[in-house]
């Protein structure tokens, strides 16, 4: 998979601006550390975008704090995989039910933008930076060179460091998902009660499953503050915590190329209607989605494999195995 | 007393004001094979459930291998070398039977070659070999109870606890978990909650009866079935 995703990585700047194209590969990386937790993990968190929105926050407060990016960076993700830490326990070991766990991560998503919103006010500081209210945060140092805090990286070069940090994110879910820990992920997300009765600590692996897709959401937010230059309490809004939902919903759970090419194409899309006034994009949004769940339930990745599979449907069934567990 | 692997003292559940465990004392020794028995609603499986931690008892005192393990959530029940099938069969129908035993071979085993080695003696033990690579979604009533059996066995349990494992199977099916289970046997002990009571007589040595939430009777096989008290508590059933 890494394969084709260099090359495609390096084409695509030829065809769409790179401005673009950076948003899209943040918007990919955040839908993966869903597909990770929710298709993988059997984990319906509806409230991803609380994770991306604290990167992002985290980042802002840290680079202003240190003036200096790296340090800014690494904070942002393991402070808001600390918090996603606390929280999962709390669900996890309190036994929640699948439904009440998306209401809880939705409503927590909520209140940060509803805290976020109303601190506009001078008692709002952390260090040297106002969290602003609803203007948010502007003007933090964005990213560069570790080290040489002159040396910024912005345009072709920002698109370029998102998107090889979106190949390697991928490379290691996928490491991660064909280990030990991978598989009996799986394996709760299929029968938790049967895991726990196997002896698997179900509750500490889905505090720590929830934790890793959180620090991904937090990385993806960390540099989609780099890309826009300002954090806003939006971040945390219903808009995005949909919108995360229904990428993977359109590209397909449960695979990870899914998330990733319909938060690429979904964002993209939304940007092409962006540009005209005559139908409302949240409008053809939502026509997408009822016409993927209709026709293509599993999403569009697992629907394009099935076909793939069919056309290969005269190999020897040994070769079509391999094949198969080489796409899941 | 080295050799009792399973002690209840005292052990009472009510759900409400339901009382549906009262006040157990059990007594299981190793490598023993019990059979629970009693009508729908007798407490069976609330009692199986507390062994098992996924319900915990109300009042009363489980000792596994002279550890107290009451109130030990079902993860460390299990980790401790117990086997446990539940009532309602349960296994992972979005995965194949391969990769079903390799999740609780890998349990034990924390090198990859010897999860995978165990998994392929398991299959080989319970002859699903052809059909290893199919989803368990896909397979029949019996296979499933098959492969959950095996999930069960993969780990060595010296303890193990089924709750109806002959429940809905076919007389060729009942063979073969019966050969299964005295095959276990020989190196676990055992309960199994059934009401199937030719099953039961194909495989019981001794018998424990649940009636109303209490043990009315614990004997051998033959004195039990000839007792007028559980004759008349059975009466009506299939047996
Ligand atoms: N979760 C629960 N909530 C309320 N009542 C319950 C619950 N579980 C069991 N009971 C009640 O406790 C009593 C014992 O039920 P239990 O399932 O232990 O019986 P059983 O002997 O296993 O029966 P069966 O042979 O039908 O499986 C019944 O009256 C049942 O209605
Ligand atoms: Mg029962």
């Amino acid at each position: 998979m890494t394969a084709v995703a260099v090359p495609v990585t390096l084409v695509l700047p030829q065809v769409i601006d790179s401005y673009t194209l950076t948003v899209l590969a943040i918007y990919a990386m955040l839908a993966l550390s869903l597909g990770l937790v929710w298709g993988y993990g059997g984990i319906l968190c509806f409230g991803q975008a609380a994770f991306f929105g604290l990167g992002a926050y985290g980042y802002a407060i840290g680079a202003l704090n240190v003036g200096e990016s790296t340090i800014a960076l690494i904070a942002a993700v393991a402070a808001t995989a600390a918090i996603a830490a606390v929280l999962g326990a709390m669900m996890f070991y309190g036994r929640l039910g699948d439904v009440y766990l998306a209401i809880i991560t939705l409503v927590v998503t909520l209140i940060l933008y509803r805290f976020m919103s109303s601190t506009a006010g001078d008692a709002y500081v952390l260090g040297k930076a106002r969290l602003g209210g609803f203007n948010g945060i502007p003007g933090f140092p964005t990213l560069h060179v570790p080290g040489n805090p002159s040396a910024y990286i912005w345009g072709d070069a920002l698109y370029y460091v998102c998107a090889a940090s979106l190949v390697l994110v991928l490379a290691l879910v996928t490491l991660l998902l064909r280990s030990g820990f991978g598989r009996v992920a799986v394996g709760i997300r299929e029968n938790e009660t049967r895991m726990g009765l196997l002896g698997y600590d179900v509750r500490a692996r889905k505090t720590l499953l929830f934790t890793i897709g959180a620090a991904v959401a937090a990385l993806a937010g960390a540099l989609y503050a780099n890309w826009g230059e300002i954090v806003t309490p939006r971040l945390f809004g219903l808009t995005q915590s949909a919108e995360i939902i229904i990428w993977c919903i359109v590209g397909g759970f449960g695979t990870r190329l899914g998330p990733i090419l319909g938060a690429a194409s979904m964002g993209y899309l939304k940007f092409l209607l962006g540009q005209q006034s005559l139908v409302d994009n949240t409008l053809v949004m939502g026509l997408i989605l009822i016409l993927v769940v209709l026709f293509l339930p599993r999403g569009l990745v697992p629907a394009l494999e099935g076909l793939w599979i069919a056309a290969w449907q005269r190999m020897p069934a040994r070769q079509m195995q391999r094949r198969r567990r080489n796409l899941a | 007393m080295p050799d009792v692997v399973l002690e209840t003292s005292g052990l009472s559940r009510h759900f409400g004001g339901v009382v549906a465990l009262d006040n157990v004392d059990f007594l299981l020794r190793a490598r023993e094979l019990r059979c629970l028995i009693g009508p729908n609603g007798a407490g069976k499986s609330t009692f199986f459930n507390c062994l098992t931690g996924l319900i915990r008892p109300s009042e009363g005192h489980i000792f596994m291998r002279g550890d107290e393990t009451t109130g030990w959530p079902v993860h460390r029940i299990a980790s401790l070398g117990v086997g446990i099938k539940t009532q309602v069969p349960s296994v992972m129908d979005g995965l194949t039977v391969h990769e079903n035993i390799w999740l609780a071979a890998s349990r034990h085993h924390r090198h990859s070659d010897d999860a995978e080695r165990r998994t392929d003696e398991i299959i080989a033990r319970l002859s699903l070999g052809p059909m290893s690579h199919q989803f368990l979604a896909h397979l029949a009533h019996g296979e499933r109870q098959l492969v959950e059996l095996g999930l069960v066995m993969t780990g060595d349990p010296w303890l193990v606890l089924l709750d109806e494992p002959a429940a809905g199977m076919s007389p060729e099916d009942m063979v073969r978990i019966g050969e299964i289970l005295r095959e276990i046997n020989e190196t676990a002990a055992m309960i199994i909650v059934e009401h199937d009571m030719k099953f039961v007589r194909s495989i019981a040595s001794r018998i424990t009866v649940f009636h109303q939430g209490r043990v009315l009777l614990e004997d051998e096989m033959e004195r039990v079935m000839s007792d007028p008290t559980v004759r008349d508590i059975y009466l009506g059933r299939t047996a």
